[in-house]
């Protein structure tokens, strides 16, 4: 049996170790060619640190381990099958809905901590309310982009007087947060048990309240948001908990979540607190009837010839093609027209889909190599030669008012110029506005021909006529 | 033990280690590595281990379950969706070659 001391430099040194694959790991993921052996160095990690973390509470009361390991068995288990069983296409809300589990995990070593009293300094005390404040507005906003990505809220939530009272819920819980530490350091009556619960209640529901309001097309910036403060609360109990393996990850997580809801956040033109603060989409109201024009509708034995007799097609996918799971059709159709000496290339916009990457990650399933696929920088150039432009289910990233009208809502936005193309096919389920509810300028210019219809349905239309024109 | 300004040391390196290895990521690459990182801070699954295993009444005990659930959640699920994104992207690699 080796000593107390023993265990502990061996499970300090562990997570050391766990902590340098951690970054290794990370590292490896932002590159395409090692990205899968990245995330398996940090599984290496992460496994390491837990089964020594076993090993170090052995000493535990038989049924706190038991509570353990049962925990560990009923999270892990629910999640790796959730985990195995989600479709591609809804991703974004299975990163959203584990982030507010971490989130919430964060939150519980607070209360813990801080419901066990005052066996802590005034610093750690601090630290651990910081944390776990950030841990709860994690938790449950992370829980409503869930619910909202997933359809169980379709609805924003937006009211007049809505940023007082979010102001006045946020001052609330500092000060509910001041009492609790300052409660358990002096032995005051306010602190204690009471002020804990009504801190952490508070803390929820400010989660609540501040994600309602926000539409559906910001929630990727949302969700990396609550990404990094996840990442930061980890780190802040980590501190509380003298865990270097939680501070080190904790805060590599935040730092990096934080840079990649700014890139996001510019992918957009949008600054963070416009995303956290305006209510989007209510502007466009006014700016929305700006757009004159009728949509003109082609049938798809049309637009098939006049692909397949095309030199260059540019196809920019958008949250419509993964809402019809169509990923497959565009690569079959993308061969097929390969093969009629067609030059097929995708465009990405930053933040087409839900996600950044969203479709790349769909694209990727279907099998379709990334060195078809660019991004904005790389193909804006190309789309003035480009003899058709096929928007499947994409409508806010390529509507040309982000460049011309200065009333829109979208104005400033980087957008893939499919305008310039000879000829643009839009894929439609209707003639709806987009997610964000602003009518498209490009739907109605004259070299514009409207294919209604799924996704799915309107490529297998399209691959058939493609096949009978060759 | 890890005291105040060890820890802003430790915190301040590890800031500019993530802002360091996130910022030369090719955009394909943001939703997995979002998932990644998100992956990653299920690390906080060991610190409610710790938690749980020290509680001494019920309801410390309640949160202590909660804490590690939530956290064993994140951890797995985070694992689990990171690697099938990734291995996407290794087989549409290879077959462009």
């Amino acid at each position: 049996m080796p000593s107390a001391s023993t265990l502990q430099t061996v499970t300090q040194l562990s997570y050391l170790v766990a902590a340098a694959l951690f970054i290794l790991g990370l590292k490896r993921m932002s590159s395409p060619v090692t990205a899968v052996s990245g995330v398996r160095w940090a599984g290496a990690g992460m496994l390491l640190a837990t089964l020594v973390t076993l090993a170090f509470i052995m000493g535990a009361s038989p049924l706190n381990l038991a509570l353990v390991i049962g925990a560990i068995a009923a999270g892990g288990i629910l999640a790796w099958v959730s985990g195995k069983r989600v479709a591609m296409t809804n991703m974004p809300q299975m990163i959203a809905l584990y982030n507010g589990m971490g989130g919430g995990a964060a939150a519980a070593i607070a209360a813990v901590e801080l419901y066990r009293g005052s066996e802590h300094s005034i610093t750690h005390l601090t630290i651990a309310t910081i944390g776990g404040f950030i841990g709860s507005v994690s938790f449950s906003g992370s829980l409503i982009a869930f619910a909202k990505l997933q359809g169980l809220i379709t609805k924003s939530v937006r009211f007049g007087g809505q940023k007082f009272l979010n102001l006045a819920i946020l001052l609330v819980t500092v000060a509910l947060g001041f009492v609790v530490v300052s409660g358990m350091d002096f032995g005051s009556s306010l602190g204690g048990l009471p002020a804990v619960s009504l801190f952490f209640a508070f803390a929820f529901l400010l989660g609540v309240a501040m994600t309602l309001p926000i539409g559906g097309a910001d929630m990727p910036v949302v969700i990396s948001l609550y990404n990094a403060l996840t990442g930061l609360a980890v780190g802040f109990e980590g501190f509380v908990l003298d865990n270097a393996a939680m501070i080190i990850a904790g805060t590599v997580v935040g730092a990096a979540g934080t840079l990649l809801t700014q890139l996001m956040a510019k992918a957009m033109n949008r600054s963070l607190g416009n995303v956290l603060f305006s209510n989007f989409g209510e502007s466009s109201a006014a700016g929305g009837g700006s757009v004159t024009g009728i949509q003109k509708a082609i049938e798809a034995s049309d637009a098939g010839v006049m692909m397949a007799y095309s030199q260059k097609i540019i196809i920019v996918p958008g949250y419509g093609l993964a809402v019809a799971q169509a990923q497959h059709k565009v690569w079959e159709l993308t061969q097929l027209l390969i093969d009629h000496g067609v030059k097929v290339r995708f465009a990405i916009h930053p933040v087409a889909g839900r996600m950044p990457g969203h479709m790349n990650v769909l694209l990727a399933e279907a099998g379709v190599p990334y060195d078809l696929i660019s991004d904005l920088d790389e193909i804006n150039a190309e789309f003035e030669t480009a003899d058709v432009a096929l928007i499947i289910g994409a409508n806010d990233v390529v509507n040309p008012d982000a460049r011309a009208n200065r009333a829109s809502p979208i104005f400033g936005m980087p957008i893939l110029n499919a305008d310039k193309a000879k000829n643009v096919i839009v894929i439609k389920r209707g003639q709806g506005q987009g997610f964000s509810g602003i009518d498209n300028a490009l739907f109605v210019l004259d070299q514009t021909r409207m294919l209604y219809g799924d996704a799915q349905a309107a490529l297998s239309q399209l691959i058939q006529a493609v096949k009978a024109a060759g | 033990m890890i005291d105040g300004v060890i820890a802003l040391y430790i915190f301040m390196l590890a800031a500019f280690t993530g802002y360091e290895v996130i910022s030369r990521v090719p955009v394909i690459l943001h939703t997995p590595l979002m998932s990644g990182s998100n992956f990653v801070h299920g690390i906080v699954l060991v610190g409610a281990m710790v938690a749980l295993a020290a509680a001494d009444s019920t309801l410390l005990r309640v949160i202590g379950v909660i804490g590690v659930f939530l956290a064993a959640g994140n951890a797995v699920g985070g694992y689990v969706v990171t690697e099938r994104m990734l291995k996407m992207f290794v087989t549409a690699g290879r077959k462009k070659g």
